[in-house]
């Protein structure tokens, strides 16, 4: 490991996990983080419980479609509900810098509370820290959270099996895009906002229909690429997309191009990715679609026994083939 | 549609063609799409010097980054640099140290942070090939009619037409046909092409980057070369004319001189630089840094390169990333021994990224 921290082991990429994997698990030695989903699964009493944290370093703090307190509240409910767990309560500590403006804090925490009235989950803890000027980028939001599991065993990246559908709940790339946009004063404008959404109703109603959940996560740093990553990594398995059935919006698509960046790394803060066995994967997409956080749900790939192992690859519009590894380095910084 | 291309082309390419793009975002394509693994195997793609990045001597990279370690600079760049390895660290490894190194997606907004840091010397590294220069062109004059006197430019931009004609006279590889860079195209159009059949029976097509544009070029390729025919077909007529961009061509003009020129992998071709003219010469980042730009190019002379480093091979296209022996072992794109590992436009990065890459499970 080099000695110092880079922005790419911030990214969510192959830096990222050698810093998780090298530094921190085998320091912190415990087996339920070991397996990284995006939550734990805890058993207290009679009840499986789930506890998810996130810190939230986005800038700029505001941007078209949330703000950093809205994220914070989302991001968490939605990695408890990857684990079918339904948030209960969350807590939320702030680290502000020196000099920032009270106003905006309050915006900001009203911003959270009307979020976490929207999804019925109470902050019930909290803390606030402040660093001297220059010792943080105005503000840092952590926040904890814990569910209830609502389905045992819960879903897990190495549960996802051979012949399983891989369904993607909506467009790709707009939070990422959208967060780029507000920092950076770019010759084109575009009219792209933030899918940050909370993600545990769609969640509920893919849980009604009976259908057998092998995996669910929520793309956000890395995006979709380095979720399925993941997953075939976790399962051992490999995975093939058809790049012409990901749903990416007209705009988004051509601040991509224009930028050189590809849809399928950018982060996304509304979406999902469920693993499903065959069976299921139809009636799946069919209720997701009755759901406003489903509209463009699909399948998108499925989980082969291709080798090697691990691997996903893309099937791109003209038929042909490529690997689609995980990113090196960062992409785009501070965008969650 | 692709598949009726392919076929077509199946049918024309009955002996071995051997096809050359010169162009990082072509390389990106190819593998992007999966055209590779389409086209059939009488069809070789080569991969050339098409990536400025790559192409830019590790001198070049040793100033730029001398010149981040100063005190009073701030270091402007693409972010494409950043990882590249110099003769012993990169920008991105000083930016990590604390240097004030910035990342911009257009050379205006290097003019812009000299504009709001008067207290520094912003100096812009300019690499690209001619798609690039005209928008530096014009930064730096409006640096001087602006009397923006902290900004300047350090230019290690390249011209295309005589690295072709350099890699041609060198007939280390045979080439029947270039798939020619559609961006650079828009500003020089089709004329700088022409001694290519008519010196060396080589045929060309100026080709744009959507998978059709590229396997439609290939299929004029294999035609061309099929009936001996070779000439310069403009594929990407959508936005190339033969004429180029005049404005573009007047604006790098005023700017800039033609210079000789190092390239990785290539060694010195005659006019192939682009240096800043006299008018300009208060902008012109290598005369205002001269002393210290010399004493690291000739410490950066004396480092040979990582042995075993084939990237100048690979850049000339007479070998492949998979006969580099530190291909995907000791260079992969996070830690990169040459800069056709780590450029996003490198013929090893994608290679590395897209589907050669060797044991990598």
């Amino acid at each position: 490991m080099a000695g110092t921290i880079t922005l790419g082991h911030g990214s969510g990429g192959k830096l990222s996990r050698e810093l998780i994997e090298n530094s921190f698990l085998p320091r912190l030695r415990s087996p339920e983080l070991a397996r990284l989903n995006d939550a734990a699964a805890i058993t207290v009493s009679d009840d499986n419980l789930a506890v998810s944290t996130d810190s939230f370093v986005v800038t700029p703090l505001v941007f078209p479609g949330s703000d950093i307190g809205r994220l914070a509240v989302y991001g968490t409910v939605n990695d408890l509900a990857m684990l079918t767990a339904r948030a209960l309560c969350l807590s939320a500590a702030f680290i502000v810098e020196e000099g920032f403006a009270v106003e905006t804090l309050e915006q900001i925490a009203e911003s959270m509370a009307a979020a976490s009235h929207e999804v019925g989950v109470p902050i019930v803890a909290a803390d606030t820290k402040v660093v001297e000027r220059g010792s943080a980028d105005g503000l840092f939001i952590n926040t904890t959270g814990i569910g209830a599991i609502q389905r045992t065993p819960p879903p897990s990246a190495d549960r996802a099996q051979v012949g399983d559908k891989i369904i993607l709940s909506g467009t790709v790339a707009d939070h990422g895009i959208a967060v780029l946009m507000a920092r950076n004063q770019f010759p084109f404008r575009a009219d792209i906002a933030s899918d940050c959404a909370p993600l545990w109703r769609l969640v509920e109603t893919m849980l009604s229909t009976g259908a057998e959940l092998h995996a669910l996560r929520d793309p956000t740093r890395g995006g979709l690429a380095t979720v399925l990553n993941e997953i075939a990594g976790a399962a051992n398995v490999a995975i093939t997309v058809e790049e012409a059935a990901v749903p990416v919006a007209e705009p988004v698509r051509g601040a991509c191009e224009m930028l050189g960046l590809d849809p399928l790394y950018i982060a996304n803060e509304g979406k999902l990715v469920a693993v499903v066995a065959p069976d299921g994967a139809d009636r799946l997409v069919a209720a997701m679609r009755e759901h406003e956080r489903g509209r463009e749900a699909r399948v998108i790939g499925e989980v082969t026994g291709e080798h090697p192992k691990g691997r996903v690859t893309v099937t791109t519009r003209i038929g042909g083939s490529r690997i689609l590894d995980l990113l090196v380095g960062e992409q785009l910084p501070r965008i969650c | 549609m692709a598949a009726a291309l392919v076929e077509r082309i199946a049918a024309v390419a009955q002996r071995p063609v051997r096809l050359m793009e010169v162009c990082g975002t072509h390389t990106m394509s190819l593998f992007q799409h999966g055209i590779r693994g389409l086209l059939p195997d009488t069809i070789r793609l080569l991969s050339g010097p098409g990536c400025p990045v790559c192409v830019t001597p590790r001198a070049e990279v040793d100033a730029a980054i001398a010149l981040a370690c100063s005190d009073d600079v701030t270091l402007v760049t693409f972010g494409d640099m950043m990882g590249v390895p110099g003769s012993d660290t990169s920008l991105a490894a000083q930016r990590g140290e604390g240097r004030c190194i910035e990342v911009v997606y257009s050379p205006t907004d290097a003019l812009d942070i000299a504009r709001r840091e008067t207290g520094r010397q912003v100096v812009f590294f300019a690499v690209g090939f001619e798609t690039t220069v005209p928008s530096v062109a014009s930064t730096i004059i409006d640096a001087a009619e602006g009397g923006v006197t902290n900004f300047s430019v350090l230019s290690a931009h390249k011209v295309i037409p005589p690295a072709l004609r350099a890699l041609l006279s060198a007939g280390d590889v045979r080439i029947d046909g270039f798939i020619c860079p559609g961006h650079v195209s828009v500003i020089i159009g089709s004329q700088p092409y022409e001694f290519i059949p008519e010196q060396y029976g080589v045929a060309c097509v100026i080709t744009g980057f959507e998978p059709l544009d590229i396997l439609h070029s290939v299929l004029l390729l294999a035609e061309m070369v099929s009936a001996g025919d070779a000439r310069v077909e403009i594929g990407y007529t959508r936005v190339v004319k033969p004429e180029g961009n005049p404005v573009a061509q007047e604006r790098m003009a005023r700017v800039f001189d033609p210079t000789d020129a190092e390239w990785r992998g290539l060694g010195w071709i005659e006019s192939s630089g682009l240096a800043i003219k006299d008018e300009f010469e208060a902008q012109d980042a290598s005369r205002r840094f001269a002393p210290l730009i010399a004493e690291v190019k000739e410490r950066s002379a004396a480092v040979s390169d990582p042995p075993g480093c084939i990237c100048g091979e690979v850049l000339r296209g007479t070998r492949g990333p998979l006969d580099c022996p530190h291909f995907g072992r000791s260079c992969t794109p996070m830690a990169p021994v040459g800069p056709c590992m780590v450029s996003s436009e490198g013929t090893c990065a994608a290679f590395y990224r897209y589907g050669g890459a060797p044991d990598r499970s």
